[in-house]
């Protein structure tokens, strides 16, 4: 029994050492990177090192209001975070962030003029934008018909095949849009007409979803929900019925951007890497592993795009002018998105 | 009376396809050719390539074994003094203590987590260190120390207070008697208490999440970051390679004690047969 477990010890221990060969210290120092999960190419970090010595300490995070949770709590450093457009409007409220030397990021002029001067950053100090897409419906039309309009996720002959974000933000930012409301409406009597109109559609919704819907979707369990633009493409690989689609009342564009943090450590290392990421090659790399739009302008000739691909990750100016991104809005809607949330889910 | 047993049949069945069919849908899924959860497109071995590439499952894989086995090795020892401590005390000293001992195997992990965190961060800042990997392991072997001394006790309590005596009046030392009489003796309990350390320590997420820092990070926080994605099939993959790791020392363990037993069964009939 005893050497049994020595047995057993060894072998994890051995297991240990064995996963842990990728790990190399350089002696350029380090820069710690806190992402969304699978949200790199991690093949890219690797040249990161390779190309420059610094070594990468790469964390992640599940959403934005867990990272800033982190962060807040205090006793960690990380150097690049890459929260999305309203998380770091109110970081930079919250004098969370420092500013960029932008000398230290040739490549930022490589970033499509349409994403600068964002509502989230107006002067372009604090932040480079690392990817960038937007939410839309995803649907089978043998089930539910062509769709081009949030009502299909209101309309009662779609009972049952319905599904819907679980989050209060993007739940209730569909169901304004859709009232012709903006998402970043802090008016009482419109969320509450959204608030409305959310729980009429409990009754014929299948259910609230996050990454579920990949599985409903693609299984034709579901036939119909919203979800983020480049996430649809992996989808149609399984599911080729499916489409895409941006409705007509508009959408939300969302934008997650690399900032460097008040306290990081390791200013000069993560501009470095900032300005790696930013880079047409790697960028286009990035992009094409993630799916998502790369705000580098010069990748969309490098990558070469499939029709379908190319109208997912590049609409139609005309639509996209329509969507909106987010913006913080102050504590007191947020708390009553939260009253509302917790009232629809009850 | 047949009837009554293949009743019981069908439901020893029902219970293993109940524990094991989702760890069958997930092995299948780790050889399946695309992204997907529920339909089967063919059989690849890419996740387990793409798996031994990827740095940061690979690296957080090693972050949970060491952090477990570390904690669980030392939650062994300070639980067994501790255990042994806690036998030789007063009887009205030991219930409260040992009540006190069982509030951290009740309390929420989340309570838990949040306090330890509190506490390592405030520390931190008067003494200069930050969340990382001595505080996740600070934080493991104080949850594992309670599973351990759980386990233990029932064994001291078998023990024949009279062997104490024996060993002493044969000269040993007090720690002889420790090392010589009553860890042997206690074993089966300190192994299982191990086992189960480990196996909370892989496991948890919550405390961990709260005390990792931004240095490390455990497999169960990587697997939690990718939901907005989808959880990548290379976790089936590393999944399905610990399932059968485990599977294997199980098999080695078993196959080891049954043969000692043998061997044990055999000496006892030459022993008899010599008397």
């Amino acid at each position: 029994m005893k050497k049994s477990i020595i047995v057993i010890i060894s072998a994890v221990l051995l297991l240990g050492l064995f996963s842990g060969c990728g790990g190399s210290t350089a002696s350029k120092g380090v820069v710690n990177v806190y992402n969304w999960g699978e949200y790199i190419d991690t093949d890219l970090l690797t040249q990161f090192e390779d190309e420059t010595g610094i070594s990468v300490n790469y964390k992640t995070f599940e959403s934005n209001e867990q990272m800033y949770s982190v962060l807040k709590q205090g006793g960690v450093s990380y150097d690049v975070v890459i929260p999305s457009d309203y998380m770091i409007s109110r970081m930079i409220d919250e004098d969370m962030l420092q500013p960029l030397d932008f000398a230290n990021i040739p490549n930022y002029s490589l970033i499509d003029g349409g994403l600068k001067n964002a509502a989230y950053d107006p002067d372009n100090v604090y932040s480079v934008p690392y990817m960038w897409s937007t939410v839309g419906l995803i649907y089978d039309p043998t089930v539910v018909g062509e769709v081009d309009s949030w009502g299909a996720l209101f309309d009662s002959k779609n009972s049952g095949n319905i599904l819907m974000f679980d989050n209060s933000r993007d739940a209730m930012g569909i169901a304004l849009k859709y009232l012709g409301y903006s998402l970043n409406t802090t008016d009482k009597s419109e969320l509450e007409k959204a608030y409305e109109l959310l729980k009429q559609q409990k009754g014929i919704l299948q259910g609230y979803v996050m990454d579920q819907i990949f599985d409903k979707l693609e299984s034709g369990e579901a036939a119909i929900g919203p979800y983020y633009a480049g996430d649809f493409l992996t989808m149609h690989e399984n599911n080729p019925n499916l489409k895409f689609c941006i409705p007509t009342e508009g959408s939300n564009v969302f934008v997650d951007a690399m900032c460097i943090l008040k306290n990081a450590q390791n200013k000069e290392n993560a501009e470095a890497f900032i300005n790696f990421m930013t880079a047409t090659k790697n960028s286009a790399a990035n992009s094409e592993f993630i799916g998502y739009t790369s705000p580098n302008k010069e990748v969309k000739d490098l990558l070469d795009l499939d029709e379908l691909t190319e109208s997912v990750m590049y609409p139609d100016q005309a639509l996209l002018s329509k969507c909106e991104s987010f913006i913080n809005l102050p504590q007191e809607t947020l708390d009553y998105y939260d009253e509302l949330w917790i009232k629809l889910k009850s | 009376m047949t009837k009554k047993y293949t009743g019981g049949k069908i439901f020893t069945a029902l219970t293993y396809v109940f524990l094991y069919a989702p760890i069958i849908v997930l092995i299948v899924f780790s050889f399946n050719s695309t992204k997907s959860r529920t339909i089967w497109s063919g059989f690849t071995l890419n996740w387990y390539k793409e798996l031994f590439s990827d740095r940061l499952i690979m690296s957080s894989l090693q972050t949970t074994l060491l952090v477990s086995v570390v904690a669980s090795l030392v939650a062994a020892v300070i639980g067994t003094f501790a255990a042994i401590g806690f036998y030789n005390m007063k009887k009205n000293w030991r219930g409260p203590l040992l009540t006190v001992n069982n509030i951290p195997v009740i309390n929420a992990d989340i309570i838990t987590g949040v306090s330890l965190s509190l506490l390592f961060v405030s520390a931190g800042a008067l003494m200069g260190f930050e969340l990382g990997f001595g505080t996740l392991l600070i934080a493991h072997i104080s949850f594992d120390i309670p599973y351990v001394i759980l386990s233990v006790m029932p064994k001291l309590y078998q023990l024949d207070r009279n062997l104490f005596e024996a060993s002493q009046d044969l000269g040993c030392t007090w720690f002889q008697t420790v090392y010589k009489v009553i860890i042997p003796e206690i074993m089966p309990g300190i192994i299982n208490g191990l086992l189960i350390a480990f196996t909370m320590s892989v496991d948890d997420f919550v405390i961990s999440y709260f005390t990792a820092g931004s240095s490390v990070q455990t497999l169960s926080m990587t697997i939690y970051a990718m939901t907005r994605r989808r959880i990548s099939p290379k976790i089936n993959a590393i999944s399905t390679l610990l399932f059968a790791v485990v599977l294997i020392l199980l098999v080695i363990v078993n196959v080891r004690e049954s043969r000692q037993h043998k061997a044990e069964l055999k000496k006892e009939k030459m022993l008899k047969g010599a008397n």
